[in-house]
């Protein structure tokens, strides 16, 4: 660890950590107001799950678009990723790149098999 | 020896330690539940016409379930945002309250919707049968409306010997709302509120019958995705609790030394646990509602 | 000595200098057995390793008694082992059916998941790469124990299901469903103590470990270089195994979700990979159906091209390493080796179902693959390129390492380019499930990779013990390993063109076919010479054993620079003590300053300042930081 225990009285440490307060509590009403639109998304989601918008296929479409609008609200604000550092963006870039590599293949592989 | 950048950060990368680790760590979960998903996917895309159900799922608990993690992910990023301002006690306060949220979750899925499934009954009818059942299945209303054919009667079995007793030659099923009135366009919905079944009892043969089974894994692939998706994810909310927990009585020794620490902690033990809402925000739209 | 001149140097340089290490005692258990020290746990996963290596080649030497002389009782061997495994396994000293397949099955299971990858990968990965960045220790000690132990579970779950009633996982390493979710199933089973079941919680342990690995050297290479330690300087090794840790992390959570669906289906009943109406012994199954084999084997090679990468990358890093150091001259291209490397990572990820030609996929995703699979190689000939004509022109030193890291090349070279017919599906119709496919695989991991492993075993063996193993019998081990490898596995291709299919228990003893003549021997003869080179080589391996141990103890001592090299873990004392280096290392140069203009000697540290009036050499540079 950084600090060896025991070593510097609790004051020194504390003081050499000094808290950024003033940053993090603008963020705290922001935290809350993320709570709230995402409770409000996950009701939308349910209501709009019984609205029949012409196909199984448009109803998937809708449900998806606003989970991923809350995945993302969670991602980029609760995961802190509005302010992350670049290595961490370039890891999940190829991620995300292979994860939807293996949704997309799979589905073609599944859309396209030699008896079609 | 001390290993460098385990609170402070690389002033290169801008990072330390932990916070790289589960980075990459949630990386790879992204690819295990992408596994999952994927084959979520490939065999809802598989299955024959009518044999990937809908609306066998508790909507109203599902959707409880999604609010209690949501506020989880609320208040322990606001534990975090507390050890920042350097309030303790604030920290304790909204790090029980996601713990109890963690728990809760659990509770009702284990406790609840788990074993609501297993006392619930489905048979599939023999496709030569379907006609004899039409009256509780309403396939020619649904054929008419372009829908795909019902081909399972679901609802509580009353005669549960008839499982396992070959002599017992028909099931006795209350049954659920929607084959009571099957051509209502109300239930033509791919899915429907959850209510509890009817008082109107269906026999139906078993010579008539494929397959019949309680809402168990080995009811079909969607009972099977459902149980394997959520029992994982069940299984990543505990250790979340776990860690949670851990860092809730023993966080104190840490935050003595050095608070930034703790809340290097609960951050990287946070971003785990929004991961873990990130894929429940996924799971319930796919299991639930569509 | 050059090395720790420079180091007392800069220690006179650093006011900082760390005198703490080894100030508290730690017990025995602690020191040896769960230690968190990551030279500590990259030398148990060696010998560990190396032990799974070993037991292997084993079930292989004894699967080609089988394969030479089908139906014959097996001398000395097959009494022992009906003794310890009852007649299910060996009947009269003839060896069953199942037993082959139990054979077949965990002798690549073994070697890929619990030989090559924890030796190439995380052995060396875990002694090399802190002290070649310069870095104290992995970044999370405790997770890299973690690893090690659940690695070493896996393990002995694997070992264990050898006992267990019906013997080990018989599905071929692949585990292809339905075949692998019926299979060891029945009243005379145990639900979770048969082979096939034992093998998936056994691989739940050893994806956990790669896991915890992969994160870990990721984070170790991100966070603790060393100062002046750049991307651009870091030696090639440490980029294959970045590379390589980026595979294991990304592509193997989708085989565990595969894993984890086959244990759903053999324990939950449930039909993930089973399809309706599925009929085994004449009965229809009682199982839901609508599952699908195919995501299996989507799954299951998502992984498992990677995988290949995962297997070969360590391999090219050792030998880039040993290269470098015995033809006294930088590595020729090493952006371009960086690159590259970097490349071959991110296609590997898409090119998987070129294992899946035979499984009835559309032209358009066949199209897909067999494009992304001709892409693929051209990075695999950029690295293989590089290497050969960093030998052009060198003052080539053949030290034991340097012979094997030279093997390496031209074995890579035919394992590659045999491969190339397979990346096309109309000649994969004909040449998949043959030997053909065996020796082309085998001949990039076997006299490929584990000849790399051996090239960085000899290298590095100073480093760890402060002693090196002996010339003589090392050349005595080279040598002939190198003759039987050719021998075992040339033959092989002439096998595969016949058509004889690699899954037979009796060797193509009973086919037509294989009684055609190449080169004076039918296809099944074939089988005699192989399995005799394959036992000659068994032998080959004694002095290697012999070699190791006995130099540990008795070896010529040596500095804490034999090999006279650049890169930074040359800097540090042998065995290197916790904390590795005697001062915090900083670095002011490439990798691979080897024969500086103006200079007296041949090579110049990564630590050693750069003089006023030198003529610095050329530095790569990318845009790779932050």
């Amino acid at each position: 660890m950084n600090n060896p225990p025991n070593t510097a009285p609790v004051e020194h440490e504390t003081e050499h950590y000094a808290p950024n307060t003033h940053d993090v509590s603008k963020h705290v009403r922001g935290y809350l107001l993320v709570g709230g639109t995402l409770l409000f998304c996950t009701g939308l989601t349910v209501f709009l799950s019984y609205v029949n918008f012409g196909s199984e296929k448009a109803n998937v479409a809708v449900a998806m678009f606003l989970a991923a609008f809350k995945a993302g609200l969670v991602a980029y604000i609760f995961m802190h990723l509005s302010a992350e550092k670049k290595l961490i963006y370039r890891v999940l870039i190829f991620t995300g790149i292979f994860v939807l590599g293996l949704f997309w293949l799979t589905y073609l592989a599944w859309y396209d098999p030699v008896s079609h | 020896m001390e290993i460098p950048y385990t609170v402070t950060a690389r002033p290169d990368t801008g990072l330390w330690n932990a916070k790289v680790g589960i980075w990459l760590f949630l990386a790879s979960e992204v690819m295990l539940f992408g596994g999952l998903f994927s084959a979520y996917i490939f065999l809802r895309l598989d299955a024959e016409p009518g044999y990937w159900p809908h609306g066998l799922l508790n909507v109203p608990v599902g959707t409880f379930n999604t609010a209690i993690l949501i506020l989880s992910s609320v208040t322990v990023v606001l534990a975090w945002a507390a050890l920042k301002m350097r309030r303790y006690a604030r920290y304790k306060l909204y790090m029980a309250a996601t713990i109890f949220c963690g728990i809760l979750f659990l509770v009702v899925k284990l406790g609840y919707e788990w074993p609501q499934k297993y006392d619930h009954f489905g048979a599939y009818i023999k496709t030569s049968s379907l006609e004899k059942y039409e009256k509780y299945l309403g396939n020619k209303h649904l054929l008419a409306e372009g829908l795909p054919p019902r081909v399972e009667i679901t609802g509580h079995l009353h005669n549960e010997e008839a499982l396992k007793d070959p002599k017992i030659k028909e099931y006795e099923v209350a049954l659920d709302k929607v084959y009571t009135d099957p051509d209502d366009p109300k239930m033509d919905r791919p899915h429907f509120l959850y209510v509890p079944p009817t008082d109107q009892i269906a026999t139906i043969a078993k010579e008539d019958v494929e397959r019949a089974t309680m809402f168990l894994p080995t009811h079909s692939t969607y009972f099977a995705t459902y149980f394997t998706i959520t029992g994982l994810h069940g299984l990543h909310v505990l250790g979340g609790v776990v860690v949670f927990t851990y860092l809730f009585f023993f966080g104190g020794k840490t935050y003595r030394q050095n608070p930034e620490h703790l809340a290097n902690r609960v951050e990287v033990a946070g971003l785990f646990w929004h991961f873990v809402d990130l894929v429940w925000i996924f799971v319930f739209p796919l299991f639930y509602l569509l | 000595m050059d090395a720790s001149s420079s180091i007392s140097a800069h220690a006179a340089h650093d006011p900082h200098t760390h005198a703490d290490h080894d100030h508290h005692e730690l017990g025995w258990w602690r020191r040896y057995i769960f230690s968190t020290d990551h030279k500590v746990i990259g030398l148990q996963y060696l010998l560990t390793g190396l032990c799974f290596l070993f037991f292997g080649f084993c079930l292989m030497m004894v699967m080609r008694w089988q394969l030479a002389f089908p139906g014959k009782p097996l001398p000395f061997l097959g009494n022992l082992i009906q003794n310890v495994l009852g007649p299910g396994a060996m009947n009269n000293g003839v060896m069953t059916p199942e037993f082959y397949n139990s054979l077949g099955a965990m002798h690549g299971t073994i070697m890929i998941f619990l030989g090559i990858v924890p030796i190439a990968f995380a052995a060396f990965g875990n002694f090399v790469v802190p002290l070649q960045i310069g870095a104290p220790d992995m970044t999370f000690p405790k997770v890299n124990m973690a690893s090690y132990w659940a690695f070493f579970v896996g393990g002995t779950i694997m070992l264990v299901s050898f006992f267990v009633p019906g013997g080990a996982a018989k599905g071929g390493w692949t585990s292809y469903t339905p075949l692998s979710d019926i299979a060891d199933k029945g009243p005379t089973y145990d639900i979770i103590f048969n082979g096939q079941t034992l093998w998936l919680i056994a691989f739940i342990c050893l994806i956990t470990s790669s896991l915890l690995g992969a994160v870990n050297f990721i984070a170790t290479i991100i966070q603790l270089r060393a100062k002046g330690m750049t991307w651009m300087r870091l030696p090639f090794f440490v980029w294959a195994q970045f590379v390589t840790a980026f595979l294991l992390l990304l592509a193997f959570p989708p085989l565990e979700s595969a894993i984890v669906m086959q244990l759903m289906d053999r324990i939950a009943g449930t039909s993930f990979f089973l399809p309706s109406g599925l009929v085994v012994n004449g009965a229809a199954v009682s199982i839901s159906g609508g599952g699908s084999p195919l995501l299996w084997q989507h799954l299951f090679w998502f992984l498992g091209h990677p995988e290949v990468y995962v297997l070969i990358l360590p391999g090219m890093g050792i030998v880039a390493e040993i290269l470098a150091n015995n033809t006294r001259k930088p590595l020729w291209g090493y952006k371009s080796l960086v690159l590259a490397a970097l490349v071959l990572g991110f296609l590997s990820f898409i090119v998987w179902a070129h294992h899946m030609w035979l499984t009835g996929m559309g032209t358009v995703v066949s199209a897909f693959f067999q494009t992304t699979t001709m892409i693929i190689s051209i990075p695999s000939v950029i690295i293989l390129s590089a290497f050969f004509i960093s030998l052009w022109g060198g003052s080539i030193r053949f030290t034991v390492p340097m012979l094997f890291a030279t093997a390496f090349l031209p074995m890579f070279g035919i394992g590659g380019l045999t491969g190339i017919p397979l990346a096309f599906n109309s000649a994969d119709l004909y040449l998949h499930d043959t030997y053909y496919v065996i020796a082309h695989f085998h001949y990039i991991v076997a006299p490929g990779t584990i000849f790399a492993v051996f090239a960085g075993i000899y290298y590095w063996f100073p480093k760890a013990t402060g002693r090196k193993m002996n010339d003589f019998w090392g050349k005595v081990h080279f040598w002939p390993s190198l003759i039987c490898m050719n021998a075992i596995f040339l033959p092989m291709f002439l096998q595969g063109m016949l058509g004889m299919h690699r899954r037979w228990y009796d060797g193509g003893q009973g086919w037509t076919l294989s009684s055609e003549k190449v080169w004076g021997l039918s296809g099944f003869h074939w089988n005699t010479p192989i399995s005799i080179a394959a036992w000659v080589m068994g032998l080959a391996q004694i002095p290697f054993i012999i070699n190791f141990f006995w130099s540990m103890r008795y070896g010529e001592k040596v500095d804490d620079n034999p090999w006279q090299a650049t890169t930074l873990e040359w800097t540090a004392p042998s065995p290197p003590p916790h904390g590795n280096f005697l001062a915090t290392p900083v670095v002011y140069r490439g990798p691979y300053e080897y024969s500086l203009p103006g200079r007296a000697k041949d090579y110049t540290m990564q630590i050693e300042p750069v003089q006023p009036n030198e003529r610095s050499m050329p530095e790569p540079t990318m845009s790779l930081g932050h």
